[in-house]
């Protein structure tokens, strides 16, 4: 044999080797059941196989940028004070959360109103409006940075829940093409699902705001107001474990994100099961300048509400200057407190979500789905397998050995990165070792055509390789397009199959190019020159 | 062995059987997407719910259906899955009948329906799409009956799992089936948490509406970009003229493919959608490897017609055209008759779509890059500018 031919041999033992490592690692042991524990620990299998919940929640980013805006009205409400402009009223518009209104301002003072809003808030921009009102927008990449935040935020805050839980690989991402605001949460293996779904959806909002007062109906609420009004700063919200409504603030002074740290503990007069939670320090600030103005005997007491999840804990009055530290107590259960204290330390969630999609699919599910695979895959392989030798003789053994070798570069491509096998992720491989094998068909029939036109073994071979090339190279190009394109946009089971099959084209274009002629030469240099070929 | 042999039949002159055969066959998926079964469209793309239950005895839809009418489920379809003597159903609803603020309404208005005696604060544990490992060795835990060590109550979990799914595939009818296999307390330990109802829910998926007609968007979307992307990729290649007889033929794939699962009534889903765009790319091989040939003939043979040149282009390829898309049918097939139910609507589409992705490359993209010639010769009498036998011939300055 040729030196060229004896380097060629070893790169494709080297490649061989490597894929098997690359499929099965290091096995612990060269048993059937070492096998198959040393592959799974390489290819992961995704839901479909395995069994599991795939969910898509829709994160409610507009909560969050009305949350936003109401602090920004705070805002400007202060320093429009501070000037001593006059105004009849400042809202945020129903259906535009990232914008609000200044109404009933005098002509003189819309110049120094926007000069107030260019300055104090520079994530909005103003704009005039009809009847001497002001408009102020918040800026289209503040707020579409407010929504990426949101998700990212959220994001984070489920994926510390579920670890809380115990879930073995869950995948948190952001789901959609962009803009969807949506979030992908996979949870393999099946456990206790209600739970998970609850305490993923759970909010946890914290939230301390200012209480003015508490009232049996809202009815009886809206009586106390003047004019019978509600304040437009101010709102009802229902109390958590009694049937009373609260007039509080409609923005708060501590929200979930300042939370630092938050445990279950117990009260040490009573006994009690309460929540104690710790504050950023920046927010602690603010908590103390807002308990210094509001304690009892303060200028302006007032009474704190503890928001949990929109719904009033309970309200008491302040006592003194708190800043970084309290607790929440108030009809909690002991469990309830353990839960909530893991919720608030794993951040609130910023706005709440919705469930979009749920899927299951039951473990004895995924191993009939495994089991009709694999008999699919080997019946699939047999038949192609089979045909080649009867077709192509001789070359038959090589196509056959270039497919599986396919199959073991396109698994250890999947075992290197990780990547999870899906059941449509089967049929690619199925499928690859049926356009692998096209490639060689394109070949060997080349071949064979220039073996008729009179050339010589060598020569044919030559050529046959030589002008299949750029056909096979069109070919792998368009179906590698059209399975990006499917890894891309598609979801779970058929991103898995694009990848699967990306994976095996790109083996294809190796072990039908370069194995086979490999072998091929190989067959060559041992016969005697004009000796038939077996094609 | 050898099928096919110097064969010398004449295709383009069949042009016109070819072409009422496309036409009968579009029309009649166009007519049944228009007036008969519309697309039918899973609930992916839809929105609504599925529930896939297994029963312990062959299951009676007529009695499923009283239930599920008695609960108020009126319009939910009940479907007979996989082999018949795996006693499973699959009950669907409409997107109406999911709520999307409290989205596995229907789902949990199914299972109650087919409560016939729920046991009050136990879980049945034939429902294997959330009773698993997880619940079962957290309950065994959490009453810890034998006084043993974790890793023992794992042990137990496992073991009862394998009876339910794998001895007994899927549906234990009484707890007392676990004996021998665990030892009698962890069986009267499971029964203060669990028993066993005579059916199990395996699996099933709720979709809401947003998500629905998004990922209508993005199956739109995807198979769009894919065409253009052939096209792109096929101009580049070779000829603008190629590249758009290339796509024609891909779109009557598409559209024929399409055309069979409303004939047939079966649901399209995000699988068919993914089969589909396979066949996009793959439909184009057959077609490349007939232009490549048309290509390099064009270079050869200067005296003939361009009909000539295609005729026997498709000739020259038409064993390895036959056999490269045998041998992938050959694969489908396999995975049509093996794959199992959940793969079926994707297998179907590429057993559908392979026959009719080889068939258009002979009989439509070929014929259509002879006509759009021959058109552009008969208008521009006199100069022979053919797209690829021209002197502006792009394709033979690149080879």
């Amino acid at each position: 044999m040729q030196k060229n031919l004896v380097i060629k041999l070893a790169i494709i033992t080297g490649i061989l080797l490597m894929f098997l490592y690359g499929i099965f690692g290091i096995p612990s042991s060269l048993s059937g059941d070492g096998l198959k524990q040393a592959v799974l620990k390489r290819i992961h299998l995704g839901l479909d196989l395995e069994g599991g919940t795939h969910m898509i929640l829709q994160v409610q980013v507009e909560e969050a940028v009305a949350g936003e805006t109401d602090r920004a009205i705070d805002t400007i409400k202060e320093e429009l004070n501070k000037a001593k402009i006059t105004y009849a009223e400042i809202s945020r518009d129903p259906n535009r959360p990232d914008q609000f209104v200044i109404k009933g301002l005098s002509t003189d003072s819309t110049s120094a109103v926007r000069t107030i809003v260019t300055d104090k808030l520079s994530t909005y921009l103003p704009t005039s409006g009809p009847n001497n009102t002001q408009i102020a927008t918040m800026k289209p990449d503040v707020l579409a940075k407010l929504k990426t935040d949101t998700v990212d935020k959220s994001i984070e805050a489920i994926r510390q829940r579920v670890d809380a839980l115990g879930v073995s690989e869950p995948v948190i991402q952001r789901n959609g093409l962009g803009g969807e605001n949506q979030i992908l949460v996979e949870l393999p293996g099946v456990d206790d699902l209600n739970r998970a779904k609850e305490i993923i959806q759970s909010t946890a909002r914290l939230e301390l705001r200012e209480s003015r007062g508490v009232y049996v109906s809202e009815e009886e609420a809206r009586k106390a107001q003047p004019n019978g009004l509600i304040p437009p700063n101010m709102e009802l919200l229902p109390g958590k474990s009694d049937n009373r409504v609260y007039l509080v603030s409609r923005t708060s002074v501590v929200g979930g994100t300042d939370i630092r740290d938050a445990s279950a503990g117990t009260k040490s007069e009573t006994g009690e099961p309460i929540i104690n939670f710790y504050l950023n320090p920046e927010p602690a600030k603010k908590f103390g300048d807002f308990t210094e103005a509001h304690r009892e005997g303060g200028p302006d007491p007032a009474n704190l509400a503890i928001v949990l999840d929109k719904k009033v804990v309970t309200a008491p009055s302040i006592r003194q200057r708190i800043t970084d530290q309290g607790y929440i107590e108030g009809n909690l259960t002991a469990e309830e407190a353990k839960d909530k204290a893991m919720l608030l330390r794993s951040g609130s969630l910023p706005a709440s979500l919705h469930y979009l999609t749920e899927r299951t699919v039951g473990a004895s599910l995924g191993a009939d789905s495994i089991r009709s695979g694999v008999k699919a895959a080997i019946a699939g392989m047999l038949a192609v397998m089979i045909f080649m030798l009867i077709y192509y003789r001789g070359a038959g053994i090589n196509a056959d050995l270039a497919l599986v070798l396919n199959l073991v570069i396109l698994l250890g491509f999947m075992g290197f990165f990780g990547a999870v096998l899906t059941l449509p992720g089967i049929a690619g491989v199925i499928l690859t070792v049926g356009m692998g094998v096209d490639s060689n068909v394109l070949i060997f029939e080349r071949i064979r055509e220039e073996l008729r036109n009179g050339k010589a073994p060598a020569a044919a071979v030559d050529q046959g390789f030589d002008r299949a090339w750029t056909t096979i190279l069109d070919t792998h190009v368009t179906t590698i397009v059209s399975a990006l394109i499917l890894f891309f946009v598609g979801t779970g089971p058929v991103s898995g199959f694009g990848l699967t099959l990306i994976f095996g084209l790109l083996a294809n274009l190796f072990t039908a190019v370069f194995v086979s002629r490999v072998i091929f030469d190989a067959v060559l240099s041992r016969k005697q020159r004009g000796a038939a070929l077996s094609i | 062995m050898e099928f096919f042999r110097n064969t010398n039949i004449d295709f383009l002159g069949k042009k016109w059987y070819f072409l009422s055969f496309s036409l009968i066959f579009s029309a009649a998926g166009i007519l049944s997407m228009l007036f008969w079964h519309g697309i039918p469209l899973g609930i992916d793309f839809r929105g609504g719910t599925v529930v896939e239950v297994k029963f312990a005895d062959a299951p009676n839809n007529n009695a499923i259906r009283d239930a599920l009418d008695k609960a108020g489920l009126h319009n939910a379809v009940i479907q007979t899955y996989g082999e018949s003597s795996s006693n499973e159903v699959i009950i669907k609803l409409d997107l109406k009948e999911t709520n999307e603020s409290d989205l596995d309404k229907g789902k949990n208005q199914i299972i109650n329906a087919l409560e016939t005696n729920p046991v009050q604060g136990k879980q049945n544990i034939n429902n294997s799409d959330r009773i698993g490992f997880g619940a079962i060795n957290k309950a065994l835990a959490t009453r810890d009956p034998m006084h043993a060590a974790p890793t023992d109550y794992e042990k137990y979990a496992r073991q009862v799992l394998d009876v339910r799914d794998k001895q007994k595939s899927g549906i234990l009818r009484n707890l007392d089936e676990l004996k021998g296999a665990v030892p009698d307390p962890v069986i009267d330990a499971l029964k203060q948490d669990f028993y066993a109802a005579n059916f199990g829910i395996r699996g099933g998926d709720v979709v809401g509406p947003q998500v629905g007609s998004q990922l209508r968007t993005q199956a739109e979307l995807a198979v769009g970009f894919s065409l253009l992307a052939m096209l792109v990729y096929l101009w580049f290649r070779f000829e603008l003229i190629y590249g758009v007889a290339a796509v024609v033929a891909c779109f009557h794939d598409t559209l024929i493919t399409v055309g069979a699962f409303s004939l047939t009534n079966q649901e399209i889903t995000l699988t068919v959608i993914a089969a589909i765009l396979t066949l996009v790319g793959y439909s184009m091989n057959d077609t490349i490897v007939v232009f490549d040939r048309i290509r390099e003939n064009v270079k050869l043979m200067r005296r003939e017609s361009l009909a000539e040149i295609v005729n026997k282009s498709i000739n020259q390829t038409l064993s390895r055209t036959i056999l490269t898309s045998g041998l992938t049918f050959l694969t489908v097939l396999s995975l049509y008759l093996f794959g199992g139910e959940v793969l079926h609507g994707f297998s179907f589409a590429l057993v559908i779509g392979i026959l009719i992705g080889t068939y258009s490359s002979i009989a439509v993209a070929a014929p259509m890059l002879v006509a759009y010639t021959e058109w552009r010769v008969g208008h521009a009498a006199g100069t022979v500018a053919l797209p690829a036998q021209g002197s502006k011939n792009k394709v033979r300055a690149k080879v």
